[in-house]
């Protein structure tokens, strides 16, 4: 009985939740997107004075609102603590009694890019001896610095929280760790290894290291006197990312499981896919054939072709490079129908939150099904003429959703597609 | 679709190099030793697996040195060894048909706690430009992708010392999908003071100072385990491809699976035994068909009775020889990528490695557990275990190549 991947195994989105800026949860979440509003500021987390960039999206969570125990708010980093809270969300909102199912058979993937590195660099700051140490002091070391010193930990508090015992994994491909923790899950539902996957991804990178090597590459904005509109993805006057954190939590099922409980579906994951550059760990090719590639196989996985795309969820980082990088993709994996696609970053309103960003985009993407909405590019005042694509500017739009795109591309030269579909659409 | 492996790579500590590698291991010849990397002299543990004669200049061209941590120049040095150990020709294959699947634990950690320090004692103005990759996760998938131009989809699993295992299960799903080829397994360490302090904290590492006495996995004195640096890559490929090709095969990835443990005080049994049973399913195979088990060997005693009972209860007592070659390196973060590629070196070789140096197991431990000199067995089908931190469990199963197996007895 060798686990193959069967064609009649397809997987769906049953359950929402996000810990994102400008408000805790799934309604609060879908608000700020559609309004077309940044929850972008200068940072508080921090005295970001030092630092060429001090703007970011911050996330307003209050542990003990949450009701996160003492024991747990001490031993999970803040970026478990967004999944633990975005899982909770997530596993309500399906409806799904996990209590009643066999727990082998639920499987848990998360991404993140940066794993626990703020209790990481608060814990080095203390056995370290404020940096004065090299051989840092073990007696000052807390007894849960190895849960943030290995991520997959993250994981194992989503699993435990939702009684998972099968396949539990950190996916961490930098900032497409969102979209390939999610594709991860599917291939595991789709080979039968699991029926039910708590997935998504979650980061809360905003500390000082963060803010120092971003500013090393200049990869952060500069823009500190206008926090609220420093995230301008395809504007012409954009000039670097803005940090975000926060989390999204979706629970995946197989088509038939959901269908048999009578489960609201929102969407079915129809197509995934992933590449390399293979060119350079910070660098883009201009010409974007790459992320060409992973879009044309996710479509191909799909059955869509380039007509049957109603939204592109984009990654629009913001950077100079970035945004040119993926409208070429665009044109090269869509020809002349990325000019009739629409196509929005929400980085323009809630941030970058590397690996975190992927699954929060694709719970975008699945409310967008929901409600038939897309959401705008906020700050996008004036287009640059290297971006002629139609970014939905400044607000959000009604329309068909039936099948959508999210791209994501970060460092390493990870490039990933998914296709979120209708699941009773016609297949070709 | 079969996935099988056609390429080996190994940085190790008691052999850099397949081939010093695995006569060390069939001699018996360990890589534990006094912590020289820094000063451990403070820390209740003292012994690590390093690795001693490895010069990354040697190896690597010379632009990569300062934008790479140690891990991933070693990374770098299995991949290669191993995408030549294959014979592949990587230009030759279809643009987006080679992936690259990597097992990471704590990053670039070294690279990392320079960093930080820079920062914190001398500000911001002194951090590398090359920290926001050379530390984070995925860079050794990246860093390899980049340098032998390998396109195909490619993944980064964080499970702890379970996360070999896990990319070269998640390796197979790529090859089952259609890419012929993925660059896969783990290659990871983390030998400096801000990488020791937290494996300290968990209370699971030896404090045993005598090297040869510091990680006896099974043992009546077994008091945890010895940190390793290294690990292996392999090259998976889809088999008619490797067969067209004529390319040696030292093995199937023939099952796979990996389970979680329950939360602490649920009442419900540990995943290893699951995990064990789910990968046999997924071979197509039962427990007599098993010739030996590369065990995890955690060498903490509570960990190493969930083990050994997980395997009597499989395989009878005794019912199986179980081997645990990492008592030579060390307990590897990038898992067991390193004992798969043993495992395969015994199957080719029809010979056992033994658990050296430990004499043999505690009689609670009621396993056969291959010691002292290199067991002669014919061998086809091994079964590879590995454990991570907060319950991670993951089993895979290995199958010699029936015709390789054939032509390697004629010449012999």
């Amino acid at each position: 009985m060798t686990r193959q991947r069967t064609p009649d195994r397809r997987v769906v989105i049953t359950g929402l939740g996000a810990v994102a800026p400008g408000g805790i949860g799934i309604k609060a979440y879908w608000e700020l997107l559609t309004s077309g509003r940044s929850a972008t500021r200068t940072i508080t987390h921090y005295d970001p004075s030092p630092f060429r960039s001090r703007v970011a999206a911050e996330v307003d969570f209050d542990p003990v609102r949450e009701g996160l125990t003492p024991q747990e708010i001490r031993r999970m980093d803040r970026a478990a603590q967004f999944a633990v809270v975005a899982a909770r969300e997530a596993l309500a909102d399906s409806g799904l009694a996990v209590a009643a199912l066999d727990p082998g058979r639920i499987g848990t993937a998360l991404g993140s890019a940066v794993g626990c590195t703020t209790s990481l660099e608060r814990e080095y700051v203390v056995v370290s001896d404020g940096g004065r140490r090299w051989e840092v002091d073990h007696d000052y070391a807390v007894r849960d610095l190895y849960r943030h010193f290995v991520p997959g930990s993250m994981a194992v508090e989503v699993a435990h929280l939702a009684g998972a015992e099968g396949p539990a994994a950190v996916v961490s491909t930098g900032c497409t760790s969102g979209l390939d923790a999610l594709g991860h899950a599917v291939e595991l539902i789709r080979e039968g290894s699991v029926d039910v996957m708590v997935t998504g991804a979650t980061e809360a990178p905003i500390s000082p290291i963060t803010s120092a090597c971003f500013d090393a590459i200049h990869a952060t904005t500069p823009r500190n006197d206008d926090p609220e509109h420093a995230s301008r993805p395809f504007d012409r006057t954009r000039n670097g990312l803005v940090l975000g954190e926060g989390s999204a939590v979706l629970m995946l099922e197989e088509l038939e499981h959901a269908r048999r409980r009578g489960a609201r579906i929102y969407a079915e994951i129809a197509g995934f896919a992933s590449r390399c550059n293979a060119y350079h760990m910070t660098g883009l090719k201009a010409d974007g054939v790459e992320m060409a590639a992973a879009i044309t196989a996710a479509m191909d996985e799909a059955r869509l072709g380039p007509d049957g795309l109603d939204y592109i969820n984009a990654h629009g980082s913001s950077t100079k490079m970035n945004d040119r990088h993926e409208t070429a993709a665009f044109k090269v994996s869509l020809g002349e129908h990325a000019y009739r696609t629409p196509v929005s970053s929400i980085k323009s309103m809630i941030g970058h939150s590397l690996g975190a960003i992927g699954a929060l985009e694709i719970a975008a993407c699945a409310l967008a099904m929901e409600h038939s909405v897309v959401p705008p590019t906020a700050n996008l005042h004036e287009p640059d003429p290297d971006c002629d694509l139609d970014y939905v500017p400044l607000h959000a739009r009604v329309q068909r959703t039936d099948a959508v795109l999210s791209v994501g591309s970060g460092f390493g030269g990870f490039q990933s597609a998914m296709v979120l579909a209708r699941p009773d659409r016609r297949m070709p | 679709m079969t996935a099988v492996v056609t390429g080996i790579g190994v940085a190790a500590p008691n052999g850099l190099g397949t081939d010093a590698y695995w006569q060390a291991t069939l001699a018996g010849r360990g890589g534990l030793r006094p912590l020289t990397r820094f000063d451990a002299s403070s820390y209740p543990s003292r012994v690590a697996g390093e690795i001693p004669d490895f010069e990354a200049a040697e190896h690597l061209p010379s632009r990569l040195l300062p934008q790479t941590d140690r891990m991933t120049r070693l990374a770098l040095f299995a991949a290669e060894g191993a995408l030549g150990d294959a014979g592949l020709r990587t230009e030759e294959l279809p643009r987006y048909g080679v992936g690259v699947v990597t097992a990471a634990s704590g990053g670039g950690v070294e690279f990392g706690q320079r960093e930080l320090q820079a920062l914190w004692s001398q500000g911001k103005e002194h951090v590398s430009a090359y920290q926001s990759f050379a530390w984070f996760y995925a860079v050794n998938s990246g860093q390899i992708s980049i340098r032998h131009g390998l396109r195909g989809p490619s993944g980064v699993l964080v499970t702890e010392q379970a996360g070999g295992i896990d990319a070269l299960g998640h390796a197979r799903r790529h090859i089952r999908r259609g890419t012929p080829v993925v660059v896969s397994g783990g290659v990871d360490g983390a030998l400096c003071p801000w990488g020791w302090v937290p494996q300290i904290a968990t209370g699971l590492l030896s404090t045993t100072t005598d090297p040869e006495r510091a990680y006896l996995p099974f043992a009546s004195d077994a008091g945890g385990y010895v940190p390793g640096e290294g690990g292996a890559i392999l090259v998976l490929e889809d088999d008619e491809q490797a067969r067209a090709r004529g390319a040696r095969r030292y093995g199937e990835v023939a099952g796979y699976a990996a389970t979680l443990d329950p939360a602490p005080g649920s009442g419900r049994p540990p995943g290893l035994l699951r995990a064990v049973r789910l990968a046999l399913d997924d071979a197509g195979i039962g427990p007599d068909e098993v010739d030996v088990v590369f065990a995890d060997g955690a060498a903490v005693p509570e960990l190493d009775r969930i083990e050994s009972d997980a395997l009597t209860e499989l395989f009878g007592p005794y019912g199986v020889p179980v081997t645990v070659p990492k008592s030579m390196t060390g307990r590897l973060f990038a898992g067991a990528a390193l004992d798969t590629a043993t495992a395969l070196l015994a199957i080719r070789d029809g010979l056992i490695p033994p658990t050296a140096p430990v004499d043999g197991p505690a009689a609670e431990h009621r396993i056969d557990l291959v010691t002292g000199a290199p067991r002669p067995a014919r061998l086809r089908t091994a079964l590879v275990l590995a454990r991570g931190y907060g319950g991670f469990n993951s089993a895979l199963v290995l199958r010699g190549c029936t015709d390789t197996t054939e032509s390697e007895e004629t010449t012999r």
